[in-house]
């Protein structure tokens, strides 16, 4: 310590040369450079469209399409909104949170095996997982109404086990609906799931077996709290866009499994209500933002947002 | 620090059967692991007592880590057992087994504190009174203040004592130890080994400690097992494996040692004759690791600070082995000691080390030499062994 202590001393008997003068930092803009192209992006394409949405939700009612609409602060679209399509909302969230926890078991099991057990069929397998996108969606939910009609292979397979009865079917049904978002969406739960799992020290599991922990217990103790920024995200990627689609209900349901989306998309294009129909998209918007806050809020992963 | 002495005993208690501890050790027999392409084992057997600091030293993919694994249960045997005491672990789960491991690289749990990561053993098997053994453990490694950090906020030092306390508050019959310093520098390193030396004497238990550093395996262990290609090469008290090694392996892995090519001449008495070169030596026919039969060859091998070196002519204190015509060729002054390379008549470079205890000038390069050494520090090996074995020292950290 005391040559440290003594060497400024010492080195400050000469005298010692004036700093230069510092130049003013200039402020680094860079960050600020980068961010603009998103921020411009957005606020053309999001923040006014977004405007024009909660404008449009609060029009006077009595107006129409051809007429044109006047700006009436008409909260009352939302009472209306409300009154007239609770149902298919509150179908909308359940049928989101079933599909999501039906994905995220399906989903937990293979990102599992896949980061575990593939070995060096990983890669074939995480492609695998991908390779539906390079088909589009809505071909594939109409593949899914063909593989579920009425006299196809699936509806007789279990006729014949009696799980369904001898007029029962699967087109129209929840169950059609469910299977349509929990099919589309899987890719998105597991893959973040996967990103997760991938990213433990199997060590850390050896760790837990040697410290008394039964195979069982050393996932719920071990595996599963290390893997929680996956399942937040993935359920997220999930939760989200499956309580806001329509294209299953509309190709595999029938007007019994109507969706939020389907409502609203109906409300523009046919009804031409845009009132109603800009205050059922703001009020789901909304109904989602406090979903996921509450649940990463409980997740205890806020780092996440 | 004498109440810590209890402190792995306390709340751990002991729910392996009403006799306690077995106290009979660690044995394996014909232990072998084959793997798809090679065997990592080959047939091992060791018994290890009750008690006693045991390292399994050798070169990375000697097997060593792979016969820690066994005994962890992370790794199922191909053939052979593993017995704890009277009892046969050898298929038993790891979960069931009384053996803590302390990883390489610690592997602690990155999502719970210290304290959780050194209660997990405890509260897997339902203890009460957590708190207090984990308290006392947390003392015994010095960590108490840091009980609410994840293990991220710590560092490579304090994590290694977690990762210690959190094996030894189970209270096992084995504690494992896997590199354990391996991730640390150097300093750290020196005191981490005394550190868990002593913690090993106030505890009591077995441990096993595998590791590359002979050092380390020197400085910790009472019993020292050197492992080559899956085989125990030779097993025995440090001193014992360092000044009587039975291979050129254990003399190159353990230390430096001269080998100098030679012809078995004959026996008398206890001493064997050995035409070295031109020079007969002696070597004690304990010290022989080989068939003593005249005209066998041999490799006569010196460790480097048992040679003396002297002026030409002038009389060393060694008698009996005493070479003349040597030529020094390169000086490294060390500090503690000098480091002399000596060229002999025929041709090979012999390593001496001096103690710089200022009783004699350093020698310079090019001048002539007499080198000799006491027969008692000689050791004679088969010359069927290469005799470059276990100096490739690349894999070793610096």
């Amino acid at each position: 310590m005391t040559a440290t202590a003594t060497r400024p001393a010492g080195s400050s008997a000469p005298t010692p040369e004036p700093a230069p003068p510092a130049k003013r930092p200039r402020r680094n803009l860079t960050g600020y450079w980068l961010l603009l192209p998103g921020a411009l992006w957005l606020a053309v394409f999001f923040v006014v469209p977004f405007y024009s949405l909660l404008a449009t939700s609060l029009y006077d009612p009595g107006g129409s399409v051809l007429e044109g609409y006047d700006m009436s602060w008409a909260f009352g679209n939302y009472v209306t909104a409300i009154q007239e399509y609770w149902r298919p909302l509150v179908r909308s969230l359940w049928y989101g949170a079933v599909a999501t926890a039906i994905c995220l078991v399906l989903g937990y099991v293979l990102a599992y095996a896949i980061a575990f057990k593939a070995g060096r069929w990983k890669n074939l397998m995480l492609i695998l997982v991908i390779a539906p996108f390079f088909t589009s969606f809505l071909v594939r939910t109409l593949s899914w109404k063909l593989l579920l009609r009425d006299d196809g292979f699936v509806v007789d397979t279990l006729q014949f086990l009696h799980v369904l009865g001898a007029d029962g079917r699967l087109l129209a049904t929840p169950v059609a609906v469910i299977a349509g978002l929990v099919y589309n969406f899987l890719p998105f739960m597991v893959l973040p799931l996967y990103a997760s799992i991938d990213k433990i020290d199997p060590r850390l599991v050896e760790a837990a077996g040697d410290l008394y922990a039964r195979p069982f217990v050393g996932f719920f103790k071990v595996t599963w709290p290390l893997s929680l920024p996956g399942v937040v995200s993935g359920t997220l990627l999930t939760f989200i866009p499956a309580v806001g689609d329509y294209i299953n209900a509309q190709l595999l349901g029938s007007p019994g499994q109507r969706m939020i989306g389907n409502v609203i998309q109906n409300l523009f294009t046919d009804a031409g209500d845009y009132p109603v129909a800009g205050a059922l998209s703001v009020m789901l918007m909304l109904l989602i933002l406090v979903l996921v806050l509450v649940y990463v809020r409980r997740a205890g992963t806020e780092e996440l947002l | 620090m004498s109440q810590v002495v209890e402190a792995p005993t306390a709340g751990a208690g002991d729910d392996r059967g009403t006799g306690g501890r077995t106290g009979g050790g660690l044995h394996l027999r014909s232990l072998t692991k084959e793997f798809a392409s090679f065997t990592a084992v080959k047939s091992l057997d060791l018994d290890i007592p009750s008690g006693s600091f045991f390292a399994l030293l050798g070169p990375s993919g000697c097997g060593k880590t792979t016969t820690l694994r066994m005994v962890a249960g992370l790794e199922t045997p191909t053939s052979g057992t593993i017995t704890l005491g009277e009892r046969d672990i050898t298929w038993e789960k790891p979960y069931r087994r009384p053996v803590n491991t302390v990883f390489q690289n610690y592997a602690l749990f990155p999502h719970l504190d210290i304290f959780e990561n050194v209660a997990f053993g405890l509260r897997r098997r339902k203890r009460s009174d957590v708190k207090p053994a984990v308290e006392q453990m947390l003392a015994l490694v010095e960590l108490e203040s840091q009980a609410r950090k994840k293990p991220a906020q710590l560092s490579g030092g304090q994590q290694q004592r977690v990762a210690l306390a959190r094996a030894l508050i189970n209270n096992p019959e084995v504690l494992l130890l896997d590199e354990p310093l391996g991730a640390l520098d150097l300093k750290l390193r020196r005191s981490m080994q005394i550190e868990i030396k002593r913690i090993q004497t106030e505890v009591g238990l077995t441990f096993v400690h595998v590791t590359h550093d002979q050092e380390e395996a020197m400085t910790m262990a009472d019993t020292v097992a050197v492992m080559n290609a899956g085989v125990i090469e030779q097993m025995g008290a440090p001193a014992e494996l360092y000044e009587n090694p039975r291979t050129t392996f254990v003399a190159n892995f353990l230390g430096q040692s001269n080998l100098i090519e030679g012809t078995v001449a004959g026996r008398e008495g206890d001493v064997v004759k050995v035409d070295m070169q031109g020079t007969v030596v002696s070597v004690p026919s304990a010290r022989a690791h080989l068939e003593t039969t005249a005209g066998h060859r041999a490799w006569v091998g010196i460790r480097p600070e048992k040679v003396l070196i002297a002026e030409v002519g002038e009389v060393i204190d060694a008698p009996g082995n005493s070479i003349p015509g040597g030529v020094i060729s390169d000086v490294s002054f060390v500090g503690v000691s000098t480091q002399y390379l000596v060229r002999m008549p025929w041709g090979q470079e012999l390593q001496v080390f001096e103690q710089n205890t200022g009783r004699r000038r350093l020698f310079r390069t090019g001048e002539s030499v007499d080198v000799s050494w006491r027969p008692d520090y000689a050791f004679l090996l088969d010359h069927e062994q290469d005799a470059s074995a276990g100096t490739d020292r690349s894999d070793l950290p610096s």
